[in-house]
């Protein structure tokens, strides 16, 4: 899959927005991208939804298959916030789905 | 020209180790999947350029990876290991239920026939089962409702259902074991199960004949003789001749009978090979001194192989998935280390040679001979 890094275009109204998603390095190299991608949706569930759609190899890599919960030694951030313990349901901030800023999808600092 | 395959998992990543028959020169690929745990890998005895791989980490979570070039290039297949039912629990450390959850597959076992069917042995202990290529996994579990379940505990290592042996004609007899639940064997084809431990030993249960609790550590058979196998135990190390119906001691004069790893022979059934280990409190060889132990008689009488190997300051382990035999004419043997050592003897254990020495610590080995 080409990485998706075309310039951000703002949502027509009523659409879900193009959501700028930077990815760790392991989960970039599963899914053969580099760089940012860009995938549709306004909620961190609609964004990793999106993504295994698109990237059926991060299926069960981000969240727990079983549970739907994120994985312990993931996080994620956006404008300088932890948006870990955050609903996945909550709407993403509004420079991110301006897509003025990505969100951050990070491995966890653990472990040696 | 015949050679070899051998494929390494470690710490960190996968490497192919490569060689013609005469096993001196090496080739090496990789690391795959760096800065991942792999488990296992193993080949397809039906199409050896299909090769298993278990990915895995803290992090992300399960992988499965599937070559279909030997090794060459990689792609994830399905890693969704979702529990037959409501699973249930078993014993914690602590003795208290504990929910069964889906850790990670320490074992990959193709099928002898099938390219497309491949089982998974997983942590928590269960069987699992593709039989399209890897996209799907079933679990077969008459193994985790086995009426002893509930009462299953997890080694130091976690609860894994670490060896798959399938018998070599009869596809409907599957052996497994579990740490630290004990040996299982089908003569269904995985779908109902009996626990065969009997004559199995173990310091701190207080029932002799306990049917389960036994901390197995691998198994071993020859394929000319299926209802032969080896076991090492936790401590000691085992035999039996009903296909597992009964056990008998068979540590003989070995130095320790703690160790990790079992493996027979490729042409001789009753040439059997382990690596002592100090204690299951110090897991490090004896004396500082890494030997494999030969028997040519089926257990009892037991000889250190010690040519090429390190014989002083050697404090590394071997762990249960870390040795392999190949079936050329002259059986090689392998093991790898924690240290990231791994070994090659090309013939039958009398002399050793470092195909590697410092790959990541090194969790499993196996061969694939190729014509």
């Amino acid at each position: 899959m080409t990485p998706s890094t075309a310039p951000h275009v703002p949502p027509a109204p009523g659409a879900r927005p193009a959501t700028r998603v930077v990815l760790p390095y392991h989960l970039r190299a599963l899914a053969q991208v580099g760089g940012e991608v860009v995938v549709t949706g306004s909620t961190q569930r609609e964004v990793v939804d999106a993504l295994e759609a698109r990237y059926p190899a991060l299926r069960g890599t981000i969240r727990d298959p079983v549970t739907g919960r994120r994985r312990a030694f993931v996080r994620v951030f956006a404008c300088r916030e932890d948006l870990s313990h955050d609903s996945p349901d909550d709407p993403l901030p509004e420079p991110v789905l301006r897509g003025q800023e990505p969100l951050l999808v990070v491995g966890a600092m653990a472990g040696g | 020209m015949a050679g070899v395959r051998v494929l390494v998992g470690t710490r960190k990543g996968a490497f192919v180790l490569t060689s013609d028959e005469r096993r001196r020169d090496w080739q090496v690929a990789g690391p795959f999947f760096a800065g991942w745990e792999v488990y296992h890998l193993k080949g397809s005895p039906a199409d050896p350029d299909r090769i298993w791989a278990s990915q895995s980490g803290g992090w992300f979570g399960q992988v499965v990876q599937r070559s279909d070039d030997g090794g060459r290039t990689w792609a994830p297949v399905g890693n969704d290991f979702t529990y037959d039912g409501v699973p249930g629990t078993h014993q914690w450390y602590d003795g208290t239920p504990h929910p069964w959850e889906f850790a990670r597959v320490w074992h990959l076992e193709p099928s002898l026939t099938d390219p497309d069917t491949v089982y998974a042995g997983v942590e928590d202990a269960a069987l699992f089962r593709s039989t399209d290529g890897g996209g799907s996994w079933t679990e077969l579990s008459g193994l985790r409702t086995h009426g002893s379940g509930p009462h299953w505990q997890p080694g130091a290592g976690g609860m894994c259902l670490h060896t798959i042996l399938l018998h070599p004609t009869d596809a409907s007899r599957i052996f497994t074991a579990i740490s630290a639940a004990g040996a299982f064997r089908s003569d269904d084809g995985g779908a109902s199960w009996a626990a065969i431990n009997k004559g199995l030993q173990s310091e701190g249960i207080p029932d002799p004949d306990a049917e389960v609790g036994h901390c197995v550590h691998n198994l071993a058979m020859h394929p000319s003789r299926p209802d032969t196998l080896f076991m090492q135990k936790h401590w000691d190390v085992m035999r039996s001749d009903d296909a597992g119906g009964s056990w008998h001691e068979v540590s003989g004069d070995l130095p320790t009978d703690f160790g990790f790893p079992i493996d027979v022979h490729a042409h001789e059934p009753d040439t059997v090979y382990v690596v002592p280990i100090t204690s299951d409190s110090v897991h490090v060889p004896p004396d500082g001194r890494l030997r494999v132990y030969r028997s040519r008689t089926g257990g009892g009488e037991w000889e250190p192989l010690t040519r090429g190997l390190p014989q002083e300051h050697c404090y590394v382990n071997v762990l249960r998935d870390a040795m392999a035999v190949d079936r050329l004419d002259d059986c090689g043997v392998y093991v790898g280390t924690t240290g990231g050592q791994v070994y090659c003897s090309p013939d039958g254990g009398d002399s050793w040679a470092a195909v590697v020495r410092d790959l990541p610590a090194v969790l499993s080995v196996e061969v694939q001979t190729l014509a």
